[in-house]
């Protein structure tokens, strides 16, 4: 092969150590990390269709008549904003689906991000050393929040523009400050027409910019930091165990991506949302029912609903009612959740680093905690279709909204009482959590019988052996039948675990962790090879492993 | 050691490692591939042809899902998948090259330090420039709020309008009929929109003091939410209440507009009216108190 702009570009930059590096770069692999990359790529649709969109998109709060193909609204005085919008919807071509799929993929983007924050938080992954990133990220789920708002914000519907008519409500609640920020804002009093141009400048431009400086943090520091894993057969504090990057890992990342992509085009393209035609445009004395907003917005808007209609007033001054649920609730729901790593290490006292996850069963307080706080959030985000519950089934919205402003009080405790015990419990059950073992009867040559526990689902083992080489070669039958496997065992042969890969680990030590799960088990460094399991395809296989040491020789 | 085994680069070369199970694989992600490129050509023709909305996304959806399922499913099970096990590096520096980092940190220091004149004068002109430019340029964003928030655009004597700005008379509401209404000449104004209700015929006081702002049973206050500014839209004819749609606050309307549920703090602001001679309703004055939401300001 000819390498050719590989020494052009290593004899300038010197790459080829550090690419090498990232290219056998190990990557645990679990369901539940995928959950990170799904909001990544989300991100990344999100900018390739904004791209998109801001080609057509009119950023302007200025009356014009539409004529368009969408006849209902022919000859209405619209905003630019809303002309613009239905134009790139109805006269663009795949206008609609880019459309649609940037408004899927900002809710997709959003819930991905809430999930794998919950994941991150039950599994115990923001433990030291990843703090810095547990705080990047709930920057960026900040920043995405606000990001959606102002993004369905710009097409001045009749939805939206209620929208900000609150956000304004809101800035103006801010104590000492507000009603000049509002105003700053808004460049005078609502509604004006400088809200939609600089909604649409903080919109794509700087937000975004802001997020993709983050994620890179976000993304460099993970990869510094090497990825968490979940505790189980040779998986240590000190190492990862898991797929290489180059291919397998790039392989099945860079489809995901595609995967990801996919499965929002079929949302933007079949699932109709924010239909802006139905609303209309916004007309500061027209309102519509069941104003509702995106559903990251949901626990505020519940929170405006529930809240009681305190005022302070005193000195001249007055705290509005607003200011609690939209102002004082968000700040104390990301200040705690920024500090969590360190309001958790007040109590456990744990000042070490961790590279292992727990179960939410190993750690019940922090799970009983974070259910009880998910449950708070869910009762608030419920709570922002008081009215289409009460409609519904046609009860009274006064019991609905006295039920909901119960509810919130109630509920996260019950949720953190029953999440603490089935935690405590499943976390005291030995094998809770544990793949299921067949246990495997084996007759000597004299006739004896003798058990043994097989590994988790030997059937898998086979079928992944069976890639690597021709399983019926590397087992003869009379292997079994001679009572080999029982003496294998005996010295300790992991044999259906693919040891051919696991470095320098003894099969005893990576069998099980001690009961209890909490403890960390070590193994030692330089134990005796393995050697080959006896399903291992081309008979006992030399320790190996795929490090960066290789660099030290 | 590590990625040069014999092994792994034979695993890598994917030597000898074609069994049935891989060969079936192999052909679900030719499938899967072949479906994308089946659906790319499709789509372009879809477009060339002015496009489909409902088509655009499942062709998008077969053509993107086929790369990815093809492209995961390749690197899942016809690549070695391990595992594979890779040391941790120590993340912290060792004692003596944090010490080495602080004494050259600390070297640098002393050289700039060593001109400590400089240091401070170069201090006070880069935070002089810092506090000088963020004024203008928050100053430059919007007015300052002043009166704003005080006022609206009811004046004594403004006729009442509707939103197409023809003036509001006497004859034209039944009883239980609502209308929105503006001060003349800003018809559709986002801050002195009013609702213009008429519970009854007869002259009605909603609260001492307000003796005289009912006439012919014509009731008007600020449509602007007290709570977070929403137009109170919705008039419930039967209980003689006001709904804001937004957070499902009611206000009574016999009795001043006072918030009766939900999480509005304060009655909507009522405008005084009467009738002049021709029988066009009019504004006594405007209203005697901030409408809307409440700041900081307020008292």
């Amino acid at each position: 092969m000819n390498y050719k702009p590989i020494d052009w570009v290593d004899e300038r930059l010197g790459t080829a150590k550090f690419t090498r590096k990232s290219l056998n770069k190990i990557f645990p692999d679990h369901w539940s990390f995928m959950l990170g990359e799904i909001a990544m790529y989300s991100f990344f649709i999100l900018l390739a269709t904004g791209v998109f969109l801001t080609l057509f998109f009119v950023p302007s709060s200025a009356d014009t008549v539409y004529h368009g193909s969408y006849a209902p609204m022919d000859g209405h005085v619209v905003s630019q904003a809303y002309a613009s919008t239905l134009n790139l919807s109805f006269s663009v071509r795949a206008g609609l689906v880019m459309r649609q799929m940037h408004h899927w993929a900002a809710n997709v983007f959003i819930a991905a991000i809430v999930v794998h924050l919950l994941r991150v938080f039950f599994t115990g992954a923001f433990r030291k050393p990843r703090e810095i990133n547990w705080i990047v990220g709930s920057l960026l789920l900040m920043l995405a929040i606000f990001e959606g708002f102002l993004g369905y914000s710009l097409p001045d519907d009749l939805i939206s523009g209620t929208g900000i008519r609150i956000a304004y409500s809101i800035t103006l609640s801010i104590p000492i400050v507000g009603s000049y920020l509002a105003s700053f804002l808004f460049g005078g009093q609502f509604p004006g027409n400088k809200i939609i141009p600089r909604f649409y400048t903080i919109h794509i431009l700087l937000i975004p910019a802001l997020m993709a400086g983050l994620l890179g943090a976000h993304l460099a520091i993970m990869w510094h930091q090497k990825h968490t894993q979940y505790k189980g057969k040779g998986k240590t504090e000190k190492n990862v165990v898991g797929i290489a990057m180059w291919p397998a890992y790039a392989m099945q990342a860079g489809g995901f991506f595609f995967l990801t992509a996919s499965v929002l085009a079929a949302l933007g393209g079949l699932v109709q949302i924010n239909p802006i035609w139905l609303y209309g445009p916004y007309i500061p004395y027209k309102v519509s029912y069941a104003v509702q907003p995106d559903w990251y917005m949901g626990w505020l808007d519940g929170a405006l609903r529930l809240f009681p209609s305190w005022e302070i007033t005193g000195f001249g001054h007055m705290i509005p009612t607003v200011f609690f649920p939209a102002v004082l609730l968000p700040g104390v729901t990301f200040g705690l959740l920024m500090a969590w790593p360190w309001i958790e290490r007040i109590f456990t006292k744990d000042t070490g680093a961790h590279n292992l996850l727990e179960s939410p069963r190993e750690n019940p307080w922090r799970t009983s905690i974070g259910v009880g706080v998910m449950a708070f959030y869910m009762v608030l985000f419920f709570a922002s279709s008081t009215d289409v519950l009460a409609n519904t089934f046609d009860v009274s919205l006064n019991f609905v909204l006295w039920a909901f402003r119960v509810l919130v009080f109630v509920i996260p405790p019950i949720a953190a009482y029953v999440a603490h015990k089935l935690a405590a419990e499943a976390g005291s059950v030995e094998s809770a959590g544990r793949p299921r073992k067949a246990m495997v009867v084996f007759r000597s040559n004299e006739g004896e019988y003798t058990t043994e526990e097989s590994d988790p689902r030997p059937e898998l083992e086979f079928k992944r052996h069976a890639m690597h080489g021709d399983i019926a070669q590397s087992l003869p039958e009379e292997s079994r039948l001679h009572g080999e496997a029982t003496e294998k065992a005996d010295d300790g042969e992991d044999y259906a675990f693919s040891v051919s890969s696991v470095a320098d680990t003894p099969a005893e030590e990576i069998g099980e962790r001690p009961s209890g799960g909490s403890g960390v088990y070590e193994v030692p460094r330089g134990a005796p090879g393995s050697g080959g399991g006896m399903f291992s395809p081309r008979g006992p296989v030399h320790s190996k492993e795929v490090s960066d040491s290789e660099d030290e020789e | 050691m590590s990625g040069s085994t014999p092994e792994l680069e034979q695993e890598l070369d994917g030597e000898g490692l074609l069994k049935a199970s891989e060969r079936r694989f192999e052909r679900a992600v030719g499938v899967s591939f072949a479906l994308s490129f089946l659906a790319t050509i499709g789509l372009g023709v879809v477009y060339w042809q002015g496009g489909q909305t409902q088509l655009e996304g499942a062709l998008l959806f077969v053509a993107l899902g086929g790369i990815g399922f093809g492209i995961v499913a390749w690197g899942k099970y016809l690549v070695p998948q391990g595992p594979y096990v890779q040391e941790r590096e120590e993340l912290r520096s060792t004692e003596s090259e944090r010490e080495a980092f602080v004494q050259s940190f600390e070297r640098g220091n002393k050289l700039i330090l060593r001109r400590s004149f400089l240091a401070k004068l170069l201090g006070a002109s880069v935070g002089a420039f810092g506090v000088i430019t963020l004024f203008p340029f928050i100053r430059s964003l919007g007015p300052q709020p002043k009166k704003m928030l005080y006022v609206t655009n009811w004046k004594k004597g403004s006729a009442l309008v509707k939103s197409d700005g023809t003036k509001v008379h006497s004859t034209d509401l039944e009883v239980g009929g609502v209308l929105t209404v503006f001060p003349e000449g800003h018809a559709g104004g986002a801050i002195s929109q009013s609702i213009l209700i008429r519970p009854s015929f007869e002259d009605i006081v909603t609260k001492p003091g307000r003796e005289t702002w009912g006439p012919q049973g014509y009731l008007a206050y600020s449509k602007v939410c007290t709570h977070a500014g929403c137009p109170v839209g919705l008039y419930q004819e039967l209980t003689q209440q006001l709904l804001c749609p937004c957070h499902q606050s009611l206000f009574d309307v016999m009795t001043g507009a006072n918030p009766v549920f939900g999480p509005a703090p304060r009655p909507l602001p009522q405008l005084p009216l009467e009738i002049d001679p021709q029988g066009y309703l009019r504004a006594q004055a405007g209203f005697d108190e901030p409408i809307g939401p409440g700041f900081w300001e307020r008292a």
